[in-house]
């Protein structure tokens, strides 16, 4: 009995002798990747390193997936910077916890691409007390005082709504009844909200389009297909599917090829998507996407841009919107893919 | 007779998995302060911070370890700060009620939750699993009934709450050279005192015994003229009332209601536990050890963060090496603890 006391601290002793090995061995590999960066702390100063820490929602679309590719291609040692990334994995208190971690280690500027709208008074009061700017990305926040974000750089999603809305009246002008399902997107996020606002005013505006069914696919493609499903089966007929990303999209156009139906230009049923993700646009020349609504993920350049700013002491615009088009099914081509970076 | 000497043996597990428990954290922690001491992993308020992020899985955890001590468990914990968190936000933004009237009707769901599915299980034998999943799922439905999109609170006093930073008279010096007190919220003192209370419960009131005695072997304890029943139905309370009040201190620190939070709560205050030395088995368990356990789940997020390139889904895959090399640690001296009896019993 005593021995297997002993073993059992012996047995401890060699686990936590791993775990430091394992937490010791971690660091000689981000330091060549970092180009000696690896000395921390003491190379932000002396080297002129800018410490960033990025606090991403996770990876749940292919939009995201660009969005994060391209914040760590912009800041690289390179570039002069050090990008401390954070994948939430899609919870807000992951991410509350990644920018008290950031405050601690004294990073220069925070960069969050916030879950949902709300709920980050407390976090940000505690950097705004540290003295660090905060750059809000891609979705907008709801605080009790703006000047607890420095700045805000992303979408104006009510407006890429509003273009879906006007091809939609131009493309369906004939038609006299309209069924229309709308997946939308994790509810509460910006995207969501601007999205349907704008189907929303769409189908008020237009006596003839019914919203037959509205539920949410959570912006991923196993989730949108799952709720077709269920839809499909509910309703028979169903003119249009409004998914409010692509990965929903390609979930949707599954679920209505299963179900026997056909998707796109030549199909029973059309696809408006948004996002317009290489793999988006893929499917629009295909013919299977009737319309896709761009939403550019390429941030990185651009909040490097209002850092440089920050650096030099000028006052960025608080809030900027990116510049954003779409593509139409009957008129894109190779090119217009392959011109673009993601 | 045979009593004294078990409740010794068991309370010497506890204690063994315990120092366990603790000397792991404090191997991470040390390696942590070593490795990334530039990084701010060394300063106090990163250890403050571990408890600020924590509070409410603290609360949470210590009525989950409750419920496992008798053997059972309670998988509705995170739906029900969900709930809470949501009913929260509904009755102080929709129907402007008061910040005290939330946080009795928080407290008033976490107690309900624990009362029907305290009688479900021990008056109506009911397997704890499925009666928790029952209300796990119930709790998650009944949030997306209330509001799918997400409540933001903006009542001034409960923001006040939120954001009354507590300074401590000590603090780090930052690269600008501005002196940055070390802070705490609220929540931490709550967290704590909590805490406190179940340890007293546990180890010095005729409850807390008779909830070690059912978990070690029932059919003694009803010899010993313990009421099971009753005792294994005041478990349950006690950890949705816990549930309730973690809830409300979720809310605390997010601020929203929304159906998408706390998920997967239940299985971080699971594997607090059990990391914190509670056997599944029930019989053993401490809640400094949950303390612990929780601070380790911490700690390891932190560490994956600091570092700064690893994806942050290691902090599962740490966690689930962690609970395997528990387990096992369990197993053996569960073993071990029945070699005994059967040999105690021999001669």
């Amino acid at each position: 009995m005593r021995f297997k006391k002993v073993l059992c601290v012996l047995l401890t002793a060699a686990v936590m002798t791993g775990l430091a090995a394992c937490s010791g061995g971690r660091q000689p590999s981000p330091a060549p990747a970092d180009n000696s960066a690896g000395a921390s702390a003491a190379a932000d100063n002396t080297d002129g390193l800018i410490v960033v820490g990025f606090s991403q929602v996770g990876a749940e679309s292919d939009w995201r997936t660009a969005n994060t590719k391209s914040m760590q291609e912009t800041f690289t040692a390179d570039n002069g910077y050090k990008l401390i990334f954070d994948d939430a994995q899609q919870k807000q208190d992951n991410q509350i916890t990644a920018i008290r971690n950031f405050i601690q280690q004294e990073v220069d500027y925070i960069v969050l691409a916030p879950i949902g709208e709300t709920g980050w008074d407390t976090v940000l009061k505690e950097a705004k007390d540290a003295g660090i700017p905060v750059i809000i990305v891609d979705r907008m926040i709801d605080v009790s005082d703006d000047s607890l974000f420095t700045c805000w750089v992303g979408s104006d999603f009510r407006k890429e709504g509003d273009i879906a809305v006007a091809w939609m009246e131009t493309a369906l002008a004939g038609k006299e009844k309209v069924n229309i399902v709308h997946l939308q997107g994790t509810i509460g996020s910006s995207a969501q909200i601007g999205r349907s606002e704008g189907l929303e005013a769409g189908v008020s505006a237009n006596s003839g389009w019914e919203l037959i069914a509205q539920q949410t696919g959570e912006f991923t493609q196993a989730k949108g297909q799952e709720v077709m499903e269920s839809i499909l089966k509910q309703n028979s007929q169903i003119d249009l599917v409004y998914c409010e990303n692509d990965n929903m999209a390609f979930g949707a156009i599954d679920a209505i090829e299963a179900a026997g139906k056909t998707a796109g230009i030549n199909g029973d049923i059309v696809i408006i998507s948004f996002d317009a993700t290489h793999a988006g646009l893929a499917m629009t020349l295909e013919g299977k996407i009737n319309y896709n609504v761009e939403c550019n993920p390429l941030h990185g350049p651009r909040v490097e841009k209002l850092i440089q700013q920050l650096q030099a002491g000028q006052t960025p615009e608080k809030l900027a919107y990116v510049e954003e088009t779409a593509f139409d099914a009957a008129t894109i081509t190779q090119a217009d893919i392959d011109a673009r970076a993601y | 007779m045979r009593i004294i000497p078990l409740q010794r043996k068991n309370l010497s597990d506890t204690t063994f998995l315990l120092l366990v428990t603790i000397g792991l954290f404090a191997a991470m922690y040390a390696a942590g302060m070593i490795i990334f001491t530039n990084q701010g992993f060394a300063k106090p308020q990163m250890f403050l911070n571990l408890f600020i992020t924590n509070a409410s899985l603290i609360v949470i955890s210590c009525g989950l370890t409750v419920v496992m001590i008798t053997g059972g468990i309670d998988i509705s914990v995170g739906s029900v700060t969900a709930l809470v968190c949501m009913v929260a936000a509904y009755m102080m933004e929709k129907q402007g009620a008061s910040v005290y009237a939330a946080v009795s009707v928080s407290l008033g769901i976490g107690l309900a939750f624990g009362l029907a599915q305290g009688f479900l299980v021990s008056y109506l034998g009911i397997q704890p699993f499925i009666v928790t999943l029952a209300g796990m799922f119930f709790g998650r439905g009944m949030t997306a009934v209330i509001s799918k999109e997400m409540i933001s609170i903006k009542n001034e006093v409960f923001l006040a709450w939120a954001n009354y930073k507590i300074d401590l008279p000590f603090g780090t010096t930052n690269k600008k050279g501005v002196f940055q007190h070390a802070y705490i919220y609220p929540t931490v003192i709550a967290a704590l005192v909590i805490l406190i209370l179940v340890i007293i419960l546990l180890k010095r009131t005729k409850f807390g015994r008779a909830l070690y005695a059912i978990g070690g072997n029932q059919q003694s304890a009803l010899m010993m003229g313990l009421n099971v029943r009753r005792t294994r139905f005041f478990a349950y309370v006690l950890s949705g009332f816990l549930a309730g009040l973690g809830g409300f201190l979720f809310c605390l620190n997010s601020a929203a209601g929304f159906v998408e939070q706390a998920r997967g709560l239940e299985m971080d205050a699971v594997s607090s536990s059990v990391i914190g030395g509670t056997l599944l088995s029930g019989g053993v368990g401490n809640p400094i050890g949950t303390l612990f356990g929780v601070l380790i789940k911490g700690t390891i997020s932190s560490l994956i963060t600091t570092q700064g390139s690893l994806s942050s889904w290691w902090v599962r895959i740490a966690l689930s090496a962690l609970l395997c090399f528990f387990i096992v640690l369990q197993s053996v001296i569960t073993s071990r603890k029945r070699k005994t009896k059967s040999g105690s019993s021999g001669p």
